[in-house]
């Protein structure tokens, strides 16, 4: 379970979250929901120690990742950033090796590599291998990132809005893994913005808003028109499909 | 392994060239025979080609540090203020205590270096990263006010000449055995760089990701740095700052083959030996006897091949 409590963060002078306390389930898909700005990406960077605390607590299984070594953390929690800016000319086979660093600090064993392939194959990249990011398109970059942090095998998987730039076969894809990871004893965290992906593949949803949690609990109770209408400051309808909410949102 | 493979056949008879070329003459006939060419070949010519290709890899690994370690491919030691530092330093030492052994001198040299490497990491954070080329203007902007404060104190103390060996035309023609042993001590620095390779090339893809791996970024920072203000601090001492190596070796190294260090080290070493020697060479061979420095016909040949680098067209595949 990731536990935060009183959690606030200011950059500058502008308050980004506020006061903010919840816990995240072990061995769950969470979908972390909210309009641009609302402190996602704050919110997960925090959680996965990128950024220094200002005020309050996280942890992490029981750890407070401000006491527990980053190179221990690292094993325990992969995160995807939101902006992978690109500065290095890397091959996506090296990227995504990297993923093993925290395991093997640069002697990687036979395991490592097989990971590797494991993570290069789940996204389709293997043909990819040897091609330099920069020689990609922007969604199989983005796959090549997602795959970097699969690789490292961590029980935590933080992702900052991964279906960005996927095309539609590739971002259902992405979320059945995701759940089938969950399958496997793993525990996701995910920014999405297709809030129709939140609820059809999410055990637990959080949304927030202007840095504050709007709402919590299983898709049923927060996909619903009347929350998600708040949120987001307009008007949807939500019908159901197959036993999960569909927000009609684009109507 | 190829590259380093070609570069390496190239080096080999490099230095067998810079082992007999000179301003006397030596011929393999008289090789082991004479004396007198025996002590020539110990005293200066094996020396200097060690020094020139020592000289030449561990500028050419500093210069892909320093540009992992700031996320831009336009920056060396030699345009960071790195190497301004390093002959303030060096200038401070030789006018406070002029008889402190070159140890000694080394020391305050590369803690000089580091402080001013320091200073321009520091002063190019808050930059836009989007904004490339503020980054080496920054440098550059450093580099001359520390370059000026070094010209203003010699020309104060009338070490003006030492100043500008240190800082404008490094060259080889004073090598001696006993004079360029330092140079391993670079050499070594740069060989660290290798052995944290794989966290160089971490660090290059952000501060973030770096720590989402375990790694802490100041540290590996840190490392850079040491590593960046050693090989220069050592390079200045002893043969004076050799412009361009740090920039082109591996500019046109990751071009080719990227930037996952812990493969392009070794070419980028080879690169930069083998770029520095035959530079050497040719400098040696323009006006024979006379010499031109080394650094003159890399500023040629150097900012020549970056302004093809620049406008090459990508490459692709
Ligand atoms: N470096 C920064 N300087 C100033 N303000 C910032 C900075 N980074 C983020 N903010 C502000 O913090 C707030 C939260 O940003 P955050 O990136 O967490 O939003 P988000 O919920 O992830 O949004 P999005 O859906 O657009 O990714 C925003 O109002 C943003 O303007
Ligand atoms: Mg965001």
């Amino acid at each position: 379970m990731i536990c935060v409590k009183n959690l606030s963060h200011s950059i500058g002078k502008t308050s980004v979250l506020q006061d903010i306390s919840l816990e995240i389930p072990k061995g769950k898909v969470t979908a972390l929901v909210g309009p641009n700005g609302a402190g996602k990406s704050t919110l997960l960077s925090l959680i996965g120690r990128l950024m220094p605390l200002q005020t309050g607590r996280i942890s992490i299984d029981g750890s407070d990742i401000a006491q527990t070594p980053t190179r221990e953390l690292a094993r325990r929690m992969a995160i995807l950033s939101q902006t992978n800016s690109l500065g290095s000319r890397l091959r996506v086979r090296e990227l995504v090796g990297f993923g093993r660093w925290p395991h093997h600090q640069g002697r990687p064993t036979h395991e490592d590599e097989q990971l590797v392939m494991q993570a290069l194959d789940a996204l389709d990249l293997t043909a990819l291998g040897n091609r330099f990011l920069e020689e990609l398109s922007g969604g199989q970059r983005q796959r090549a990132f997602i795959a970097m942090a699969l690789a490292q095998g961590a029980d935590w998987l933080l992702l900052d809005e991964p279906l960005a730039a996927l095309d539609m076969a590739f971002a259902r894809r992405i979320m059945a893994q995701l759940v089938a990871l969950r399958e496997a004893g793993r525990s996701i965290v995910v920014v999405v913005h297709d809030i129709n992906h939140a609820a059809a593949w999410a055990d637990h949803v959080i949304a927030l808003k202007e840095g504050r949690i709007a709402a919590e609990g299983p898709p049923e109770t927060v996909c619903t028109s009347q929350v998600l209408g708040d949120i987001f400051d307009m008007e949807l309808r939500v019908t159901q499909i197959e036993g999960k909410p569909l927000v009609l949102h684009h109507l | 392994m190829r590259p380093t493979l070609t570069l390496l056949g190239l080096l080999v008879p490099l230095s067998v060239a810079s082992l007999l070329i000179g301003a006397a003459g030596i011929g393999f006939a008289s090789f082991g025979s004479d004396p007198h060419m025996a002590l020539i070949m110990s005293v200066s010519r094996l020396p200097r080609t060690l020094a020139v290709i020592l000289t030449g890899a561990a500028l050419a690994i500093a210069g892909v540090v320093m540009q992992q370690m700031v996320r831009n491919r336009f920056v060396e030691p030699g345009t960071t203020g790195t190497a301004e530092s390093a002959a303030l330093g060096l200038l401070a030492v030789t006018i406070v205590a002029p008889a402190s052994p070159i140890w000694v001198k080394m020391v305050v040299a590369s803690l000089a270096a580091m402080a001013g490497t320091a200073l321009f990491l520091r002063l190019i954070r808050r930059l836009p990263a989007r904004e490339v080329l503020l980054v080496p203007v920054v440098g550059l902007i450093l580099s001359g006010v520390l370059g000026a404060i070094v010209t203003f104190v010699g020309w104060q103390t009338d070490l003006l000449q030492l100043i500008s060996i240190w800082l404008m035309t490094g060259e080889f023609s004073g090598v001696i055995a006993g004079r360029y042993e330092l140079l391993w001590f670079a050499a070594g620095a740069a060989a660290l760089a290798w052995f944290a390779a794989d966290r160089f090339s971490i660090l290059g893809l952000g501060r973030e990701t770096t720590t989402s791996l375990g790694l802490n970024p100041d540290a590996v920072m840190r490392l850079g740095l040491v590593v960046v203000s050693v090989v220069t601090a050592l390079v200045i001492v002893t043969v004076g700052m050799i412009p361009f190596v740090g920039l082109v070796v591996p500019n046109i190294v990751a071009r080719r083959l990227g930037d996952n260090l812990r493969a392009t080290l070794p070419v980028t070493a080879a690169g930069g030996a083998t770029l520095v020697l035959a530079c050497d060479i040719v400098g040696r061979l323009v006006r024979f006897p006379y010499e031109v420095p080394v650094g003159t016909i890399l500023g040629v040949i150097g900012s020549g091949l970056f302004l093809w680098l620049l406008y090459r067209e990508p490459a692709h595949g």
